[in-house]
C-alpha cells in the first residue's frame, strides 16, 4: 500500500514499514520517528545510518549484532529507542523489520 | 482476555532448571519481549539458579538422558561424555544463529533492562553467596515477593 509523508508517497507494508528503502530519505525519517514519539538526535542519527550500512550489505541485524556494533551499546539502544528498539529504529530507517529473535 | 483488549505489558519468567534447553528458552523469551516493547523479569529457583551462579553458568548441558525430542536410547544418552558432546554439538549449531553463550546472554538481558530475581529458598538451600551471583541479578527474594512484583493488568507467568 502507499501513503504520504512529508509530502511524499512511500510505498509501505501492513505494519508501516517501508519496503522500498530508495523512497528514504531524512525528512521522512524525521516524520516517521514524529510518528513514534521520539525527536532525533545526532547519537539517533549514528545509530540509523548504521543500521542502514548494514542493511544494504544484506547483514542481517539483531539485538546482539548492535550491542556488538561500535557504534551504540545496547544500554543506549534502549535508552535511544525506549520501546521495542530494533523494530522503531528499522521502522524510522525505512528498512524492513528484522526477523530476529535476539 | 478483556483486560487490556489482552495486550501483554510484562513477562514474568520463573526459570526452575538448568538444562540448557530451558535456560535458553527463559533467556530467548525474555529477550523476545524487551524486543517487543514489553518488560521482562527472570525468577530464578531451584537449579535454575545455577544460570546465574558465576562457577556453574559456564558448565551447563543440555540433557540426554529424559529427553525423548534428543531420539537417543537413554543408555547412550548416559554414556560417559554423551552430555558434553550433544552440548558441544548443539552450541557449535547456535553460535550459527547468532546466539551468544550464557555469560554474554545474561549481559544482553541485563542491559535490555530484564530483571533478575534470586529465589531465596533455593539460594540457602545451595548454600550459595552473593558474591557467587551474576551482578545482573537484582535481589534475592521469596515467592511472596515475586508474586507482589506480579501484580497489575497484561502481566503473563511463565514455568519453565
Amino acid at each position: 500500500m502507499e501513503r504520504t509523508i512529508a509530502g511524499k508517497t512511500i510505498a509501505v507494508n501492513d505494519e508501516g514499514y517501508m519496503t522500498d528503502f530508495k523512497q528514504w530519505d531524512k525528512s521522512i525519517g524525521e516524520a516517521l520517528a514524529a510518528e513514534n514519539e521520539i525527536s532525533l538526535t545526532p547519537r539517533h542519527w549514528e545509530v540509523l545510518e548504521y543500521i542502514q550500512k548494514e542493511y544494504v550489505n544484506e547483514v542481517p541485524l539483531s539485538i546482539r549484532k548492535i550491542g556488538k556494533s561500535g557504534v551504540v551499546d545496547i544500554k543506549e539502544f534502549y535508552v535511544l529507542f525506549p520501546k521495542a528498539p530494533l523494530k522503531t529504529a528499522t521502522k524510522i530507517a525505512g528498512i524492513p523489520k528484522p526477523a530476529s529473535c535476539i | 482476555m478483556s483486560e487490556n483488549k489482552g495486550e501483554i505489558k510484562k513477562m514474568m519468567i520463573i526459570l526452575s532448571k538448568a538444562t540448557l534447553e530451558n535456560v535458553y528458552a527463559a533467556f530467548v523469551l525474555a529477550n523476545g519481549a524487551r524486543m517487543e516493547g514489553i518488560d521482562a523479569e527472570i525468577f530464578f529457583t531451584f537449579f535454575g539458579l545455577e544460570a546465574v551462579h558465576k562457577k556453574k553458568m559456564n558448565g551447563l548441558h543440555i540433557a540426554t538422558v529424559g529427553n525423548p525430542a534428543m531420539h537417543m536410547p537413554t543408555m547412550i544418552g548416559g554414556l560417559p561424555g554423551m552430555e558434553a558432546f550433544a552440548t558441544k554439538m548443539m552450541k557449535k549449531e547456535m553460535e550459527k544463529l547468532d546466539m551468544p553463550e550464557v555469560p554474554e546472554f545474561l549481559e544482553i538481558l541485563s542491559d535490555s533492562g530484564v530483571k533478575m530475581w534470586a529465589c531465596k529458598l533455593a539460594f540457602d538451600m545451595f548454600h550459595y553467596k552473593k558474591e557467587d551471583l551474576f551482578e545482573g541479578v537484582n535481589d534475592i527474594i521469596t515467592v511472596g515477593d515475586f508474586y507482589k512484583k506480579s501484580e497489575g493488568e497484561g502481566v503473563h507467568m511463565l514455568f519453565i
